[in-house]
């Protein structure tokens, strides 16, 4: 059955009070989110298999574990996450303002275009060994320099649509993409300060050395790593979250108040925890102490994030029976709610020193990643591909809920096989025998944590399956089909996309 | 939208009256659980941060009232590990490896202190338990290239083979004899003789046999046994460190490969060096 344009579809486009939203780059960014998403995905499982048969680095410079690694993570942080953070605000700021994008439709596409040639000129320089060797700051000056003007684009259409909006009041999802835009903005800018070598008398334009060094070097790369997990994956996707949530549960937020104090709290605290990233290095103490005390006082603000989240379901929780989008979008608060508390847990240095360095950083990461950031992106998209294409609804609702349970299921692998293996390291690591010798050499350890890499890479194996399955159902959506007998399990009323 | 509060049915709740985009928000107050936690990590918070160092100031910071620091605390780890040692590294190092062999309470902990030191820095080239590789000799077996005796391996964990700058490094070449020196035949006819040697069905006579006579007897014996004093390597047995087909031993006698094996003695202390000898020579072949 294919779907021409409805009424019902067309208001949110066109407000019947005139006002008429940036759509076409808003749909280009939801694309790009799904095409860079399935990338990141598959790179970072083959990467996972890469850990458990390294001769599949396949001895070649390009496509080795150290070159694809950061194609992993920034394709899935900045490419996946940051198209979805671009579309999802985009869409966010216009409806909730109930104003015109600041700039209009050469604002949105410059920004679309600005920002996908940001992601390949990072890439293809990663894949060449162009690299400033800062974790998730990998680009290269020239690179840098070109994401500030489009992120200072970026910042002006945004806050250009804020001043002109047509509510007496900020909606917190505003809130959110403020603190994420401006402080990203400012993170950037501090540990990207770096001079080209050929201006202190090297020979190529290509490198770059970094202003600080040693320990203040360190310091300012996990003052940014910290940060852009505090404000790109959390802030931001809480803006995600505070927007689709009650959207999609079609219930008020829980709490103004909580959203108020946790925002404040959350913006204030985490800016000074990145120190827990250098516990037991040369850092001084006092800088480790005060990392690590901030970063156990984020755990309440944090959690305020998924109180407002989970409690805003109150009088709805029986809609997660029959709408797997909702599921996405709770199910992914409950992975915010558990990854936040396992961070500042692991922020305390009697934890840190067995956890530092093992792969339970890894799962920890994944568990906020794939459960956290990937989950309610995964939800806006399912939510705002009908809406941006004027369908009534979704292709099939069962393809959601056949996503839903594959991915969390990878996710289940990932992250419980991380667990094991995070500790077993840890604990061989500083295991002595009677007379005082390391029980275990290194590698030892490596062998052992092999039959969990395994199961890793399976998990990530179901992910990227549950991202493909996602894909078609976005695709079959956009053209305007619905499955038979897709939509028979769901109330009237209740079916995604159908805006009442 | 103006503010005009509402009440929620299911929540009983008053809204705050904003609206946006069809979102209201109720005006519920802050969980009571919530803040009291978050209370308790900010006290809990204050009451860390006095007792360990923090605050930083213009010059220096605040020290905390504990007195802790990671600098001493690993100083005194360290001590307090050297210490447990320092009665047996005395042992070690006043006795040698024949000696420590004889005691099997040093030979005990020598054996174990030696494996830890095997695993980090052997194991790469040797593999573990010594297993050895293409190119890396086997250490748990009873050929020994340099020798075997407690004393020759510590002679080679010490010094190395062939290292570039260690004046007591073990240093041979075998001649290419590829250069100018044997035709492929000749090459050949000897491959062929060392090859039915390590088979133990060597000729009596033969061009291969009369080569191997002239140009082979002086280091590797002239019934192939070897010479451990020149780091000759036994022929008359299949244990090849590049390979025992016939072609491999005639490329290695047209063009040898030679190994380098780093000299440890700037990098382990004289009594690791000693722990890592009693343990290679536990291995298999010890002589």
């Amino acid at each position: 059955m294919t779907q021409a344009t409805t009424a019902q579809g067309a208001v949110s486009g066109a407000r019947a009070d005139g006002t008429s939203y940036v759509e076409g780059p808003v749909r280009l960014f939801v694309l790009a989110s799904v095409f860079w998403g399935i990338v990141g995905f598959l790179v970072g499982d083959f990467i996972a298999w890469q850990l458990a048969f390294p001769a599949l680095n396949f001895d070649l410079p390009w496509t080795t574990f150290g070159r694809l690694r950061p194609l992993h993570t920034s394709a899935v942080i900045f490419a996946f996450g940051g198209n979805v953070l671009l579309a999802t605000s985009l869409y966010v700021v216009q409806r909730t303002c109930r104003a015109r994008l600041y700039g209009g439709d050469v604002m949105g596409h410059i920004l679309f275009w600005g920002y996908q040639i940001f992601i390949v000129l990072a890439a293809v320089g990663y894949l060449f060994g162009v690299t400033q060797s800062r974790e998730y700051a990998e680009p290269e000056w020239y690179v840098d320099l070109f994401l500030t003007v489009v992120w200072v684009l970026y910042l002006a259409a945004f806050v250009g649509t804020i001043l002109k909006r047509r509510e007496p009041h900020i909606y917190v999802a505003n809130w959110f993409y403020l603190a994420f835009i401006i402080t990203i903005a400012l993170l950037h800018l501090g540990n990207n300060m770096a001079v080209p070598v050929a201006l202190l008398g090297g020979d190529t334009w290509w490198k770059s050395y970094s202003l600080f060094s040693g320990v203040q070097d360190a310091m300012t790369q996990w003052w940014y790593g910290h940060n852009a997990v505090g404000f790109f994956l959390t802030a931001g996707f809480l803006a995600i979250m505070y927007y689709f949530v009650p959207k999609q549960a079609n219930r008020p937020i829980y709490s103004y108040r909580l959203s108020i104090v946790h925002f404040w709290a959350l913006i204030f605290l985490y800016i000074w925890a990145g120190p827990h990233h250098l516990h037991y290095t040369a850092l001084p103490d006092w800088a480790q102490t005060l990392g690590m005390v901030f970063s156990v006082m984020l755990w309440m603000p944090s959690w305020g994030g998924m109180i407002n989240g989970l409690m805003t379901l109150s009088g709805a929780w029986d809609k997660l029976r029959t709408d797997p989008v909702l599921r996405f979008l709770v199910v992914s608060v409950g992975f915010y709610g558990m990854s936040t508390f396992e961070g500042p847990m692991m922020s305390v240095k009697a934890v840190n020193s067995l956890s530092h360095y093992t792969d339970w950083t890894v799962g920890h990461v994944h568990s906020g990643a794939l459960g956290w950031v990937a989950f309610i992106s995964f939800g806006a998209l399912y939510f705002m591909v009908p809406a941006l294409w004027k369908r009534r609804s979704l292709y099939s609702l069962r393809l959601v809920s056949l996503h839903f349970w594959i991915a969390t299921l990878g996710i289940v692998l990932y992250i419980t096989s991380m667990w094991v293996s995070g500790i077993m390291q840890g604990l061989m690591w500083r295991a002595y025998d009677e007379l005082g010798f390391l029980q275990y050499s290194f590698i030892e350890s490596v062998e052992a944590m092999h039959p969990y890499y395994i199961i890793r890479a399976t998990g990530g194996v179901l992910f990227v399956a549950g991202a493909l399955i996602m894909a078609y159902n976005l695709y079959r959506t956009i053209k305007g089909d619905v499955a038979e007998g897709a939509q028979d399990s769901v109330p009237a009323g209740a079916a995604v996309g159908v805006r009442q | 939208m103006a503010d005009h509060p509402e009440r929620d049915e299911i929540t009983g709740r008053y809204t705050t009256g904003h609206e946006w985009d069809g979102i209201k928000e109720l005006n519920t107050p802050l969980p009571k659980w919530w803040v009291w936690v978050f209370y308790a990590t900010i006290a809990w918070s204050v009451v860390y941060s006095v007792a360990y160092p923090s605050w930083p100031a213009m010059a220096g910071y605040f020290g905390g009232l504990t007195g802790w620091n990671a600098r001493s605390a690993l100083t005194e780890d360290l001590a307090e590990a050297r210490d447990a040692r320092s009665e047996w590294l005395t042992q070690i190092a006043a006795k040698d490896v024949p000696a420590i062999l004889e005691d099997n309470t040093l030979r005990s902990y020598a054996m174990r202190g030696g494996e830890v030191l095997f695993k980090e820095n052997c194991a790469p080239c040797h593999q573990t338990g010594g297993a050895g590789a293409f190119g890396y000799p086997t250490l748990a077996d009873d050929e020994w290239i340099w020798g075997g005796a407690p004393e020759d391996i510590l002679a080679t964990i010490r010094y190395g083979i062939r290292d570039q700058d260690n004046p007591d490094t073990r240093i041979n070449y075998m001649p290419a004899f590829g250069d100018d020196w044997f035709t492929d035949e000749q090459i050949e006819a000897v491959a062929g003789y060392v090859y039915a040697l390590s088979h133990g069905e060597a000729p009596a006579e033969g061009p291969g046999q009369a080569l191997f006579m002239q140009q082979c007897v002086s280091c590797h014996g002239p019934d192939g046994g070897g010479n451990a004093m020149l780091g000759g390597p036994p022929l008359n047995n299949r244990i090849f460190l590049y390979g025992g087909d016939k072609e491999d031993i005639a490329a290695q006698v047209r063009n040898p490969t030679h190994g380098v094996m780093p000299p440890w003695e700037n990098r382990l202390s004289d009594e690791e060096i000693k722990q890592l000898a009693v343990y290679v020579h536990s291995l298999g072949g010890g002589q």
